[in-house]
């Protein structure tokens, strides 16, 4: 909500280091005559520009599309990751959602496995491993069947869908008290083991992605939700569960299958 | 210069075919030899890391962003293009290149444009066997969609991110590469040259951006899959990021640029609402199946309705004008993107735009609702829909979207010929980083198709042959060009450093967006771009003289990086300039108002200027040289377009 004169004035306490080796603390700032219309976004843009014009360091912070789906944007806000409001990235939050006058804090996501790489902006390559550790059907180009020769339920289409709409941000890492990132790795995985095409792999699949995902630090699932609740794309808690499912039958009763393709090729 | 575009000879259905058979291979056991480096990780830069290495090329891999699946390919929204005639409606090879030639107002070359048509299905199947979650039906085949500019449901689409499923399966495909080894890949690293040894593409210059080295990278081919220029308008729909660094340094270093002025305006975007903007934000175009444009039939109702007097709905329907379906009964709503843009100026000129600036016609789904069901609409664009909520604050189940054209796409780029090779050999440029495929206007649903036609279909052929050709002779750093670029990038980055006035760089990318808008925008004159040539040449001698760059290179410094883009923004502004200029016809995105017909569309002169313009750099502020390119249409018959 905005003052007499349709805009805002608001104070930052933003998250400030220079990187993961040193220390990092919070710094204040004004933000001042800012529209109510302006992303969240755009609202620091204009603060850099006068930090840019006072000769000092801008604030680092990721982010690219700025319309909610590239996932590079960031941004822990007041406590919660992409802000306030339910189902949107940062860059799609507006600062209508805030009221003048206010204090705002702004932090990087904050997990092990997510160094901080300067300011506000995290090393989220782990999420790149995890991906490249099976998240796949294992196709060459070309050589591939008419699309049409493969039949998939509609519903089962629109759930795999709705698993693949993942932007890969780290919310729910971020969110998570344990920096578990169950839900991130979960839907990829669920999206591959709905479709037909998924299948040959499955039970292998699901091991060398999970087994990637310890590997790199995240904590264990214990089920409060909280990813759930801030997913920009509201992928739910049940692909979680379509995980586990995956992940104790492949260990046991499919050991031997999946033994079988690990080492027979 | 002779620009050979090497167009194989033979009738336009078995060129691609007969091509692909006289190309040299290189044998399996020698693929290992060779080193690729891909620039860039969207549709066209991912998909072509991924066939290349699965055939078994090394590829060295490198985007800007933090993560491969983050390039701007992945906002896509609305669909891709494929001539499967699932739908039985009339649909086939030849009617999708007829459509793309047609569309991009005869200025593409037919055997690109076949070549497109023809890979478009398999694209399809190459997407769905990786497990990208098109739309489907109860059947459980595959849905289709209608796009502007055809008369057939060509279109696959994935809800309203089409985009981001296909990037994702193309990224998968990669993953899967770097997971075997054979893709090393870099994350948060940006190109800021190519290296050339004895007239050959030998490698690249980059920088890490997280810890400001600079390094060389060597490789028997260069492959630039870097995106498009919209951004020199500074407001786009392109992402923040989005640059044409890598291109724009390709071409100093002897690529020629192709018909830079030819830019595209897509009709539905979200309006402008302040200063404070960095980006504009699309609607799929997929928006105009089942919504009207229409904008009030008089200025003063149009004038009423601005100043609050009354309400939309109040706006009696003998006093709406829907523009679109009036002047083009056959197509309507779904002209082509040019058309429609341009017509939603003409309203906003005509003093009969809407919402608080007047800078806006409306997109009405009312009827739509009415005939369908809001859950109907709500499943075809719901994303969308949320989307203009979030941005505006207002419902579109309520009341009509207010949109205006913005930039979306740049049909320019490197020159290139049938192979997708530059005319330096070595160098290559895919999907949008290069101008082959859509003439002078792109039709909808058709970047995503050439990215991927480009990157799985055309490059693991095209580039084998120039592979024989050179032979598995190892390529390293040591040759002395080598270091003589990284000193060139060195010097380039200290002199941006030294910039200590006091304008920043966003300010100056600002200034150049409005002279590009004003004056090389949706609507060209002589006299407005003779003002522009000045107004740019000005911009560039203040930037170097008041710019104010901030920190250092050895560490993360996106006013640095910033200050690099900025600044060939602004070289490519005026070469975009010169050829909007030199091109006295309109053509597709290209409208120059001194040259248009009775009825106020875009009028050719196919006896003067129906060419490629091929500009090629002569050295830091001297003229660029123009080359041409003419081209020959064998099928089609070059006519004025009519979508009436």
């Amino acid at each position: 909500m905005s003052n007499a004169n349709g805009t805002m004035n608001l104070t930052l306490k933003v998250w400030r280091q220079p990187n993961a080796q040193t220390a990092g603390k919070f710094e204040t700032y004004k933000a001042e005559n800012i529209s109510p219309d302006m992303s969240f976004l755009e609202m620091l843009d204009v603060v850099n520009e006068s930090i840019i014009h006072t000769k000092q360091d801008p604030i680092h912070f990721d982010h690219d599309c700025r319309e909610g789906i590239c996932g590079m944007c960031s941004l822990y806000i007041n406590g919660r990751p992409h802000g306030p409001k339910r189902a949107i990235t940062t860059c799609q939050l507006h600062m209508r959602s805030f009221t003048d006058g206010e204090t705002i804090t702004i932090e990087p996501w904050r997990a092990k496995a997510f160094p901080v790489i300067k300011d506000l902006a995290v090393d989220r390559s782990a999420f790149d491993r995890i991906q490249q550790a099976g998240g796949y059907i294992s196709v060459n180009t070309g050589g591939v069947p008419d699309a049409n020769e493969i039949p998939i339920p509609k519903v089962i289409a629109d759930e795999a869908f709705n698993s693949a709409t993942c932007i890969q941000c780290g919310a729910c890492v971020a969110a998570c008290k344990n920096a578990s990132a169950m839900l991130f790795t979960s839907a990829k995985i669920t999206q591959l083991a709905l479709l037909p095409q998924g299948q040959p792999e499955r039970y292998r699949r699901v091991q060398s992605m999970v087994a990637q995902m310890d590997a790199e630090g995240f904590g264990s699932c214990t089920n409060t939700g909280a990813c759930e609740a801030e997913c920009p794309k509201e992928i739910t808690l049940t692909n979680i569960a379509h995980m586990n499912f995956d992940f104790f039958s492949a260990k046991l009763f499919r050991e031997e299958e999946v033994h079988a393709e690990n080492h027979g090729g | 210069m002779i620009l050979d575009a090497k167009i194989p000879q033979g009738p336009l259905a078995e060129k691609w075919s007969k091509h692909k058979f006289n190309l040299k291979l290189v044998n399996p056991a020698n693929k290992r030899k060779y080193n690729v480096i891909v620039v860039g990780t969207g549709l066209a830069g991912a998909s072509a890391a991924a066939s290349l290495a699965e055939l078994g090329y090394n590829v060295t891999a490198f985007c800007f962003q933090d993560s491969p699946r983050r390039a701007h390919s992945i906002a896509a929204q609305g669909g891709i293009n494929a001539a499967k005639n699932y739908r039985n409606d009339g649909d086939s090879v030849y009617r999708l290149f007829y459509d793309t030639i047609k569309g991009g107002d005869y200025r593409a070359r037919e055997g690109n444009v076949y070549r497109l048509a023809e890979v478009s299905v398999n694209i399809i199947d190459q997407c769905v066997a990786q497990g990208v979650p098109f739309a489907r039906e109860y059947g459980g085949l595959l849905d289709n969609r209608s796009f502007g500019g055809a008369q057939v449901s060509r279109t696959f689409y994935a809800r309203g991110q089409t985009g981001q499923q296909l990037l994702l399966g193309a990224y998968s495909a990669l993953n899967r590469q770097i997971h075997e080894g054979k893709v090393k890949m870099y994350t948060r690293t940006e190109m800021l040259d190519v290296v050339v040894v004895d007239g050959q593409a030998k490698g690249i210059v980059t920088r890490n951006l997280k810890t400001g080295e600079i390094e060389t990278h060597a490789g028997h081919a260069v492959l630039l899959c870097t995106g498009g220029y919209s951004n020199v308008f500074y407001l786009s729909t392109n992402a923040a990021g989005s640059n044409v660094t890598a291109a724009w340094r390709a071409h100093k270093r002897g690529a020629l640029f192709a018909n830079p002025c030819y830019t595209q305006i897509h009709p539905t975007c979200i309006p402008v609402t302040g200063t404070h903007q960095s980006k504009l934000t699309l609607m799929s175009e997929s928006l105009r199946n089942d919504g009207r444009v229409w904008a009030p039939k008089t200025v003063e109702v149009a004038q009423r309705l601005r100043k609050g007097e009354i309400r939309i709905e109040d706006v009696k329907e003998e006093d709406r004008d829907y523009f679109l379906e009036r002047k083009y009964p056959s197509f309507g709503n779904l002209v082509p993107r040019d058309v429609a843009s341009r017509n939603a100026k003409e309203m906003v000129d005509d003093g009969r735009g809407v919402g608080g600036s007047g800078i806006a016609v409306f997109l009405d789904f009312r009827d739509a609702i009415e005939r369908l069901g809001e859950d109907a609409v709500k499943a075809k664009y719901g994303n969308l829909f949320d989307m203009y909520y979030q941005i505006t604050d207002e419902n579109p189940y309520k009341q009509p979207m207010r949109i205006y054209p913005a930039v979306h796409y740049t049909m320019g780029g490197l020159w290139v010929d049938y192979n997708l090779s530059t005319n330096v050999p070595g160098l290559y440029a895919l999907g949008e980083a290069n101008f082959s495929d859509h003439g002078a206007n792109r039709l909808g649903a058709s970047a995503l198709m050439q990215g991927l036609a480009d990157g799985y279909f055309v490059i693991p052929y095209t580039l084998g042959d120039y592979l024989a050709t050179i032979g598995p002779k190892p390529v390293d750093t040591t040759h002395p060009a080598f270091a003589q670029t990284k000193k060139e990038v060195e010097a380039h980055v200290a002199r941006l450093l030294a910039l200590k006035g006091n304008k920043t760089t966003t300010e100056y990318h600002r200034e150049l967006g409005h002279i590009m808008w004003e004056y090389c925008g949706m609507a060209r004159t002589e006299e407005g771009l003779k003002k522009a040539r000045v107004l740019i040449q000005e911009l560039k001698d203040d930037f170097w003289k008041n710019a104010i760059v901030v920190g250092k290179n050895e560490e993360i410094n996106n006013a640095l990086e910033r200050a690099g883009r900025v600044a060939d923004f602004i070289e490519l502004g005026a070469l975009m300039v010169e050829d909007a200029l030199h091109r006295r016809e309109s053509c597709g995105g290209h409208f120059r108002l001194e040259s248009q017909t009775e009825e106020g569309e875009a009028l050719r002169h196919d006896d003067e200027y129906a060419y490629v313009a091929a500009w090629e750099f002569k050295g830091e502020n001297q003229p660029e040289e123009l080359h041409k390119e003419e081209l020959v249409f064998e099928n089609v018959k070059l006519t004025q377009r009519s979508y009436k």
